[in-house]
């Protein structure tokens, strides 16, 4: 994980000077296929190609395996995986992040880059569903939905910009329960961590996440979550600098392979 | 020793003026594209949205009682580690590191120490659980605890360095006419280091306004009760950049008003 981290600061400086500006007038090129123009991002001591990739906070895992698997394939590859908030991601592209991929865990914040010709043809590669998440031993009781509206209990939901935060309201409105939260964190694994650390009670966050905090959480299906799906989708961005191997990775990602660690991880097929 | 005459006009070398000026910009520009970008049109209607006021009134009212409670706890800290001087080294060092730390830490660090020593689970929050039903994380006290951890250093430090450069002789004088030790402290040294405490206050109001990172991690983000000015700033980048940026616009105000309307009183650092 270290090794990750100072690598996406090395990318920020590096690509940082090879891209080149953003032009988010230009529409996209319909076709999908990224701008030709764009070359790739050589790190010359690696000697690999380095694919920066922004992903949804709820794909850690999931991503962490598959990029293994893809720079086994591709020796010289390097993947490189930026996990936040979706909606916060779509900025920092919309504001020149050097990125050659996103991958999104909702439409909205794709739909941003699409309109801003950041990128083109996605596609929805899984889907989640949202699971109330309690610590391991539930010391709280709770049992469902209504808890989240017992004012004694501390509750953490996503704040509502953000996917997570968006699905959990849609949830709460179609059951018609009015949660009482202590904290509306900027991405789900804000809010799996704070329910891990046993700080508190109960939280709403999707299926997958459940299943990756592993024994220091218990998940608890909901009413109606099945109604309430987000769908992720994934583009190349059209300024990709290393658009082949991204054209790749979103290949593989969407490819047979990519759908079994997706099904693993808990997710479900599009 | 004699001066050497290309000296006398006092000018810098050129390249102590590019460089200068490099960074110079380097601090200035960056603000100067937030008031260039500004939704000012849209301003008064961004800035009258009940997130924005509800964020205001919170980080003001946090601002000013975490300073407080720095007045309060870090004034005498900082007369014990003026009178530090004398110490023997180790106990003397140790104290001073103690001090310093939070300044050169991340936020966030400080963030998750705090929710780990206060938190339902922590060392101490455990036993204020069980026994006191009180949680501390998530209220808007988590907020100023998380605000003083950043924010006491840099007040300790104004009020050190003022006490230091006081004359020890009026307090002994005061000692000898008969004041108590209390007296002393109340009567002579505080009135004398004053300057140096406000401008200490100054500083810790600012820093504990600025407050993010320990902030959103020991205390959440709850609109109107922990989401103050800079994480409703941060958020809002996410979904609504204009009242981001009216936001940080704020934020930016509110600084500069403090070391205005401070400056000839108290900060000698930024008097022209």
């Amino acid at each position: 994980m270290p090794r990750r981290v100072v690598a996406i600061a090395l990318a920020a400086l590096l690509g940082g000077t090879v891209t080149a500006c953003a032009s988010p007038s230009d529409g996209g090129s319909p076709d999908g296929s990224p701008s030709a123009a764009a070359g790739s991002t050589t790190t010359a001591a690696a000697g690999a190609t380095t694919v920066t990739v922004f992903a949804a906070a709820s794909l850690t895992e999931a991503f962490d395996e598959l990029a293994t698997r893809f720079e086994q394939e591709h020796p010289t590859a390097d993947i490189v995986i930026n996990y936040g908030g979706s909606a916060a991601l779509a900025r920092q592209v919309v504001e020149g992040a050097p990125a050659d991929v996103f991958a999104s865990a909702a439409e909205e914040p794709m739909r941003t880059l699409v309109d801003a010709g950041l990128a083109a043809s996605p596609v929805v590669f899984a889907t989640n569903t949202l699971q109330l998440v309690v610590p391991a031993g539930n010391p709280a009781d709770v049992a469902g939905l209504d808890d989240l509206g017992r004012p004694e209990l501390t509750v953490a939901l996503c704040d509502e910009s953000v996917p997570c935060g968006a699905a959990s309201a849609e949830l709460l409105e179609r059951q018609s329960v009015t949660a009482v939260p202590d904290t509306l964190e900027s991405d789900v694994r804000a809010v799996l961590t704070k329910v891990s650390l046993g700080e508190v009670d109960a939280g709403l966050v999707y299926r997958t996440d459940v299943l990756a905090a592993g024994d220091a959480v218990e998940g608890i299906e909901v009413t109606g979550a099945a109604f309430v799906v987000n769908r992720y989708p994934i583009a190349v961005l059209t300024d990709a600098a290393a658009a082949q191997f991204a054209t790749d990775f979103v290949e593989f990602i969407a490819g047979a392979e990519g759908r079994a660690v997706m099904a693993e991880a808990g997710f479900g097929a599009p | 020793m004699a001066a050497p005459t290309t000296r006398v006009s006092g000018r810098l070398a050129w390249p102590v003026i590019a460089l200068a000026g490099l960074g110079l910009a380097l601090l200035v520009l960056p603000l100067a594209g937030l008031v260039v970008r500004a939704p000012w049109a849209e301003l008064p209607e961004l800035l009258a949205r009940r997130s924005v006021l509800e964020a205001l009134v919170l980080s003001f009212g946090t601002a000013l009682a975490s300073t407080a409670v720095c007045l309060v706890l870090g004034v005498p800290l900082a007369a014990v580690l003026a009178r530090a001087a004398d110490w023997p080294t180790v106990p003397r060092r140790l104290l001073r590191a103690a001090v310093t730390v939070p300044l050169v830490l991340p936020p966030v660090v400080g963030g998750i120490a705090l929710l780990l020593l206060l938190g339902r689970r922590g060392l101490i929050g455990s036993v204020l659980d069980d026994w006191f039903g009180v949680t501390v994380p998530f209220s808007t006290g988590a907020v100023v605890l998380a605000q003083v951890f950043v924010a006491l250093p840099f007040l300790v430090f104004a009020v050190e360095g003022a006490l230091r450069s006081t004359d020890r002789r009026t307090e002994l004088a005061a000692a000898t006419l008969g004041a108590s030790r209390w007296q002393v402290f109340r009567f002579v040294t505080l009135p004398l280091v004053a300057p140096g405490v406000a401008a200490g206050a100054v500083l810790c109001f600012s820093r504990a306004l600025g407050e993010f990172g320990a902030t959103i991690t020991f205390a959440g983000s709850l609109p109107g009760v922990t989401r103050t000015l800079p994480i409703a700033s941060y958020l809002a980048m996410q979904s609504d950049p204009d009242e981001a940026i009216a936001l940080a616009l704020l934020l930016l105000a509110v600084s500069i008003g403090v070391l205005l309307g401070l400056r000839d009183r108290w900060l000698p650092g930024v008097r022209g």
